[in-house]
């Protein structure tokens, strides 16, 4: 019989190592004369363990890692004896870190073969377009409605209203686009999803598209991400070979068509106006909304622009309903959200769990706390434009207006950790930095006022009045905050301002108190 | 593993334009197309866009010079690029950035003068959990410290 493993494809785990165990593996079987099938899976996403091998057995799949190419002979030893290894790690879905969670848009990253469409029906696929196909657009423009579903990318926007926008809209042509621009740091659920379970973004686009009236869909999707380009250009020419792309979708009437087109190294075409002008070929210069791109979007036309993980929350959605997806989750946010821990952090990787766990569960619990073993001081929630948060604000639950309310905001579900090493005055300057170098240009608090800041932030760090500075940094924020046309500029003050709020020691030069003498 | 490109020529060029130029928004398909070819986007090829496109020159160029993406000439033989975003600072990335420029004697985003490396920033691989993060020559690294980083260098140095 022989032996079937599973090695992770997924970029993260090839940047430790993946491919080269994998080669390892084959290798040093052949040579054994052992017949093993290695299957290239997603990632799991527990990324401490990388590169994680699995095994299947009759009783499921049993994890080893992390494991290096120096531990393939042991590895294959052990398998083929059945004896202990020292990485063992026990049934997969026994880890305590995949138990916890609620994986429902993750379910399958990891498990199936991503370059496999038989592999993703066998495990649930396109389940969630057979039902949209019964339903009729209506129902499932209600489904998607009642599930609660808000834009994942940041905005946290219902999906369903902007759905409905473009329903509504009469054009002769209308465009489904999927904003795979996943810049922030801290980020790469969309990354692992596309790597992972690509069909599962198709599906979920095409649900979107038969819903609103759409024939056509765009994936853009960052440069930096060339694992995920070539994962979706596999998986959109084996669905067009099932018959799940091209015209008479999954056996319908309908016709539906995608296209990955890929970013130049622009942070700003995250932001979903400026990714559209990307698209049609110009310079990515955010648009001033209204008009919303449901009414005027990808040339012109009515369009439905939502993140990728909003279009891959969607399959299950219509498979299991609507109800069992509001079912988890706290206040106006409904479902789960993939949460990704990164930085300094001891477990880092995705986490799918229902809104409402708290930052400091998700920091110092599932976390683990750093990997240097000091003390954590600092987490950055949301990206590059997300707030800092201090020890003192860990008992916010993880929910778009939980954090809102501390001035915060989860974006795209990004953790950075930051042990005690870290100045703020350095993180809170790189703010300014990285929207200057990313501006667009097109309005001014953003495109200026992130370059004087950089050289205010400068003058605090060289003690440069201080005090005068500091309140010249705090009307900056102020102004490119409520000044600015998108989130890039509007959002860049949350870093800044929470750094100096919540780490204000690292700005003022500690007063010298005097002892009275004696 | 050294990226080989064709020289730039012109008939080449206007190919490859005439292969992209149908699709709708199709400037940044022709340039990513143009760059994969010959390793950057020469001059002469911008007015070729714009021809078969029907835009102006000063458009094309426009697009062109937006992205952090597209060179206007050559890189060195290796590119090293190094995360400098957030997630890879809270893991040692700065220091890691600072080692590299003193190795090879150039700032981020520069050639050593033998051309051989190019030493570019990026910002974010998607490899936040195994930060630090590099990539060489379209190769990633994760898990960067000292000795990953001086071997990478020597690599490229080669």
């Amino acid at each position: 019989m022989s032996l079937r493993l599973f090695v992770s494809r997924d970029a993260g785990a090839i940047a430790v190592g993946a491919d080269e165990v994998a080669l390892a593996l084959e290798q040093a079987a052949a040579r054994r004369g052992v017949a093993i099938e290695i299957v290239r899976t997603g990632s799991r996403g527990m990324y401490w363990l990388e590169p994680l091998v699995e095994v299947a057995t009759p009783q499921g799949r049993i994890a080893f890692g992390p494991i290096t190419e120096a531990d393939v002979p042991s590895l294959l030893d052990a398998l083929s004896n059945n004896t202990p290894h020292l990485l063992r790690l026990g049934a997969t879905d026994e880890i305590p870190w995949l138990k916890r969670q609620t994986r429902l848009t993750f379910a399958r990253c990891g498990v199936i073969d991503p370059r496999s469409l038989d592999d993703y029906r066998a495990h649930g696929g396109y389940k969630g377009l057979e039902r949209a196909l019964s339903l009729g657009t209506d129902a499932t423009l209600d489904e998607i409605i009642a599930s609660g579903l808000r834009g994942r990318g940041g905005a946290g926007f219902p999906t369903g209203i902007k759905w409905k926008t473009v329903a509504q809209a009469k054009a002769d042509r209308k465009f489904i686009v999927c904003n795979a621009d996943e810049g922030d740091s801290g980020t790469f659920a969309d990354r692992m999803i596309m790597e992972g379970d690509p069909f599962l973004v198709i599906e979920g686009m095409t649900i979107a598209g038969l819903t609103v009236g759409a024939t056509k869909g765009y994936i853009y999707i960052r440069s930096e991400y060339p694992h995920a380009v070539e994962a979706m250009n596999a998986a959109i020419v084996a669905a067009r070979r099932g018959g799940y792309l091209g015209s008479k979708i999954g056996g319908s009437t309908y016709r539906f068509d995608l296209e990955v087109r890929v970013g130049a190294g622009a942070y700003v075409c995250g932001e979903e106006t400026s990714l559209l002008e990307s698209l049609e070929g110009r310079r990515g210069i955010v648009r001033a909304k209204p008009p919303l791109p449901a009414h005027h979007g990808l040339f012109g036309k009515p369009t439905v622009i939502n993140n990728v993980l909003s279009f891959a929350a969607v399959p299950f959605i219509l498979a299991e309903g609507a109800k069992t997806y509001a079912d988890y989750g706290m206040g106006r946010s409904r479902g789960t959200m993939p949460i990704q821990l990164a930085g300094n952090l001891r477990y880092g990787g995705l986490f799918e769990t229902a809104f409402g766990v708290t930052l400091g569960e998700l920091v110092d619990d599932i976390g683990g706390g750093t990997i240097t073993g000091r003390p954590v001081r600092a987490v950055q929630v949301g990206g590059p434009l997300g707030a800092y948060f201090p020890r003192a604000l860990f008992d916010t639950p993880f929910d778009y207006e939980a954090f809102a309310a501390r001035d915060g905001l989860i974006g795209h579900g990004g953790i950075v950790v930051f042990d005690d090493s870290v100045d703020m005055r350095r993180q809170a300057r790189f703010a300014m930095e990285f929207c200057a170098i990313e501006s667009c240009g097109k309005c001014t608090p953003c495109r200026i006022g992130s370059t004087r800041g950089v050289e205010t932030i400068e003058k605090i760090i060289n003690g440069e009045r201080v005090h005068e500075n500091l309140a010249l940094v705090e009307d900056l924020c102020s102004t490119m905050k409520f000044g600015s046309l998108c989130a890039l500029g509007g959002f860049t003050p949350y870093p800044v301002l929470s750094a100096l709020k919540h780490f204000r020691e690292d700005f003022v030069p500690v007063p010298i108190t005097l002892q009275a003498a004696e | 593993m050294t990226a080989s490109y064709e020289p730039w020529d012109e008939t080449r060029g206007a190919e490859i334009i005439a292969e992209h130029a149908n699709q709708e928004g199709a400037t940044l398909v022709i340039l990513h197309a143009l760059q994969q070819a010959f390793g950057y986007v020469p001059e002469a090829a911008i007015p070729m866009v714009a021809k078969a496109l029907n835009l102006s020159r000063a458009e094309v160029h426009g697009v062109f010079t937006f992205y952090h993406d597209f060179r206007h000439k050559p890189a060195g033989r290796h590119v090293l690029k190094l995360c400098r975003a957030e997630a890879c600072q809270a893991a040692g990335g700065d220091a890691l950035a600072a080692r590299a420029e003193a190795k090879l004697g150039v700032s981020l985003g520069s050639t050593t003068p033998d051309d051989r490396v190019t030493l570019e920033p990026i910002y974010c691989l998607g490899l936040c959990a195994t930060a630090p993060s590099a990539m060489l020559d379209g190769r990633l690294i994760g898990r960067l410290d000292q000795k990953r980083l001086d071997a990478l260098i020597v690599e490229a140095q080669r």
